[in-house]
């Protein structure tokens, strides 16, 4: 952990007086239980799960810092680093593997110029691998954000990946 | 708020009695076709209804799964029984037009069974359906899984209502015992039995847990259940905590899983609201109330252990069995952890008997299984078939066989824990006892479908990529071992492996088989030890560093039209026009194109 974890003054003041209304809602008889509906909602609003968020959380619920790390490290779905502006969830679930789901992700990851989970430098995009979606018909499928693409190709990936981009300038302009 | 049995019966016939629609309209709205625009077509649909005024007499109703993924988004029109496949936004006024108004079926959207067939106009012309029997899955697609209305006319809560009102919790469980019901989560134990069990244990607080944490990578049927028939779930649960005597149930979902979560909440508050879960169930004094706990992304999280760990707010790491959650669970009380598809199959088996239930299935696999019928395969979607059905009925008269002329290699079953079943065995009846003889499980019902061109070693690379990165890590044979062994394959598959490779790796499998904690790690070596016992020679190839991984032309059949030089992703041949074409292996990527572009079968495979 970084020396500065104890350190909220970075956080949000505002994010963070709503991550405490929230802590005030639960029920802390059972803290434990509490806990990964917090990260929820924390990473909700922050996006993701810095140190000194999570050292926030511990001593709030009342739990050792080691603890809430423990927790998060060990979910997929929370993460400490930073998130792009989308997150491009390429599924290699058994039947998109068999259609060639690597071959799509390895293309994303030549035009997004990252590497799996790492947020790419313009800070648009996230590359995942993820566990099978359950849209096996559609296979291989992959998600940007909450909009599903089915039955994609590498040759596909040139023109999604460029709409994207100009859609995040567009909206840079106005 | 409905507080008796009587009540409940009476407004199930009010119900009945007050639909009048001339037509319905069933639209498929899961996952899989939402994301083909299927609620767009609902909202298409509903406006030109509202526009002709015909709200009275069409009702357009968002339904679960149908199963037939592959072909959505799908659209059935009752009581004319015509079913639409793959419908797009641009269809929909045709059938509004031709259909709904003019009663003129609309012919090309119907689904052919061959290219050459007449379309069939129903499901029971479809050979998709033909040798399915629907119990868990009865009501996706049926009613709109939104509205507790729907559940109640097709004879919902009846099941609760009928246990409640006899009051005799052991005979409950006998018939449970009776019907022959085995867990659906992939283990097979005896439902019954495991509610005998929970029964038992002596405690003031106990709990039942519902198991939605599918994370089998190609199996969705969890899914489709609570999406299309979240009452069903629910319904169970409740008679599962009057069985066993406890007030509270769980609910452990997948986060990923956001529509089945959404469904799911709004079916909870309708049974709040009508007084079917709560206090004092149908006048009954029984108390039971739902909770529902979002996962975040852990598969070691399916094993029941490891999943009161992860609800009580901890790693989600598996502990020993013994003390089985039957004696100390959640919170440290005694839980009853069930799956979702069996849960679904509970009310059905109360409504028609243990003995209708007993009747389907073989000897010691009753009723239906779910299926998730994916990879190389031509109708890819969800399947129920009676136990004892056979791979050649679900991949040829269901599945539609093998698109693109090829041939079957093998049939993968059970996930990242199970096996594969190879051409020559495709005859085996499918049920818990004949899957196991053939080095299989059943699992939780993925199964994938894999033709001549898959390579075996990559596949088992797959899995155990997939099992060394889900290990919790907590014991060493399964946080090390699995690393080891995928280590090994992916020395194999670059061309760095040795023979001693193969040795070491089989050895490391039985290790690891027998000393891992928990079911992931006790089974991550199954889809390893399987394709080397069938498919030997494939890894011997790799272990020789014989193994070819380019294609080749053959100069003889060439005729030289640059089909294949075209399509090549990766620019590796080369050749004029009308001359023969040459590949340069080193940078051939093996993806096949040129094979399938060729018009005169020159290309030859690795």
């Amino acid at each position: 952990m970084k020396e500065t974890v104890t350190d909220i003054k970075d956080l949000d003041k505002e994010l963070l007086g709503k991550l405490d209304e929230h802590i005030a809602t639960l029920d802390l008889t059972r803290k434990e239980e509490s806990l990964i509906p917090t990260l929820y909602k924390a990473q909700e609003l922050f996006g993701y799960l810095p140190h000194n968020l999570q050292w926030h959380i511990a001593r709030q619920l009342d739990l050792p810092s080691a603890h809430v790390n423990g927790v998060v490290t060990f979910y997929s779905f929370f993460s400490e680093e930073p998130m792009g502006k989308y997150t491009i969830s390429v599924c290699m679930g058994t039947a998109c593997f068999v259609k060639g789901a690597d071959k799509v992700l390895d293309k994303i990851l030549k035009l997004t110029g990252t590497q799996p989970n790492e947020m790419s430098e313009d800070g648009l995009f996230t590359v995942k691998d993820v566990r099978c979606i359950g849209a096996c018909g559609l296979a291989p499928v992959l998600t940007i954000n909450e909009k599903v693409y089915g039955n994609v190709t590498p040759d596909d990936m040139d023109e999604i990946i460029e709409s994207y981009r100009k859609g995040a300038a567009d909206d840079k302009d106005s | 708020m409905i507080k008796t049995a009587e009540a409940l019966n009476k407004w199930k016939q009010t119900l009945i009695n007050e639909r009048a629609y001339r037509l319905e309209l069933k639209i498929c709205a899961g996952t899989s076709c939402i994301s083909s625009d299927a609620d767009l077509i609902v909202e298409m649909f509903e406006k030109k209804v509202a526009e002709h005024g015909l709200n009275c007499e069409i009702e357009v109703v968002k339904t679960g799964c149908f199963g037939f993924c592959g072909q959505g988004p799908i659209l059935k029109i009752e009581p004319d029984n015509v079913t639409y496949v793959r419908v797009k936004l641009a269809d929909v006024e045709t059938i509004f037009n031709e259909h709904l108004l003019n009663g003129r079926k609309v012919y090309d959207l119907m689904y052919k069974n061959r290219d050459d067939e007449d379309p069939a106009e129903s499901e029971a012309g479809m050979a998709f359906y033909q040798k399915q029997l629907r119990i868990a899955l009865r009501n996706c697609g049926e009613i709109n899984p939104e509205k507790i209305e729907d559940y109640v006319r097709n004879d919902g809560y009846k099941a609760l209502a009928d246990v409640l009102e006899q009051n005799d919790p052991e005979a409950l469980i006998k018939t449970m015992r009776d019907s022959g019901l085995r867990g659906r989560g992939g283990g097979g134990f005896p439902t019954g039995l495991k509610w005998q069990f929970t029964r038992a244990s002596k405690s003031d607080e106990k709990y039942v847990i519902c198991n939605a944490d599918e994370g089998d990578p190609g199996a969705f049927m969890d899914r489709s259940i609570l999406e299309g028939d979240p009452h069903s779930v629910i319904e169970a649960m409740i008679i599962n905590g009057f069985a066993i005597g406890a007030s509270n149930g769980l609910i452990y979902i997948r986060a990923e899983y956001g529509l089945a979560t959404r469904r799911l909440f709004t079916a909870l508050q309708q049974a709040r609201d009508k007084g079917l879960l709560g206090e004092n169930i149908l006048g009954s004094g029984f108390d039971f109330d739902i909770e529902v706990k979002l996962g975040a992304g852990a598969f070691v999280c399916g094993e029941e252990t490891a999943l009161i760990h992860s609800m009580e707010g901890h790693r989600g790491e598996p502990t020993t069995k013994p003390p089985f959650p039957s004696e100390v669970g959640f919170r440290g009380k005694p839980s009853n952890v069930n799956n979702v598809e069996t849960y679904a199959n509970i009310p059905e088996i109360l409504n028609k008997g243990a003995e209708w239930f007993k009747s389907i299935g073989t000897r010691h696999s009753n009723g239906t299984k779910v299926f998730a019928l994916a990879g190389n395969i031509r109708n890819i979607g969800l399947v129920e078939v009676p136990m004892g059905t056979t791979f050649e009925e679900i991949i040829y008269d269901i599945g539609g066989g093998i698109p693109g002329g090829k041939d079957i290699k093998a049939v993968q079953i059970g996930g990242p824990s199970g096996g594969v079943i190879t051409k020559d065995k495709l005859d085996t009846p499918i049920d818990y006892d004949s899957l196991q003889e053939v080095g299989a499980m059943m699992g939780s019902g993925g199964m994938i479908i894999m033709d001549e061109d898959t390579d075996m070693v990559e596949i088992s690379k797959f899995y155990l990529d997939f099992t060394q990165d889900e290990s919790c890590g907590k014991c060493t044979p399964c946080r090390i071992g699995t690393k080891r062994m995928f280590e090994i394959l992916e020395r194999l598959t670059d061309m760095e492996g040795t023979p001693y490779d193969l040795e070491l790796l089989e050895t490391l499998s039985k290790n690891v088989q027998s000393a891992s904690l928990c079911g992931l790690g006790q089974s991550a070596p199954n889809p390893v030890l399987s394709t080397m016992k069938f498919y030997r020679n494939e890894y011997e190839d790799y272990a020789h560093r014989r193994k070819k991984t380019a294609y080749s032309i053959d100069p003889e059949k060439c005729i030289g039209c640059t089909k294949c030089k075209r399509v090549c992703p990766v620019d590796c041949i080369d050749g004029k026009v009308r001359e023969v074409h040459v590949i340069t292996e080193s940078k051939c990527i093996a993806c096949g194109a040129c094979y399938d572009a060729c018009p005169v079968d020159a290309i030859v495979r690795p």
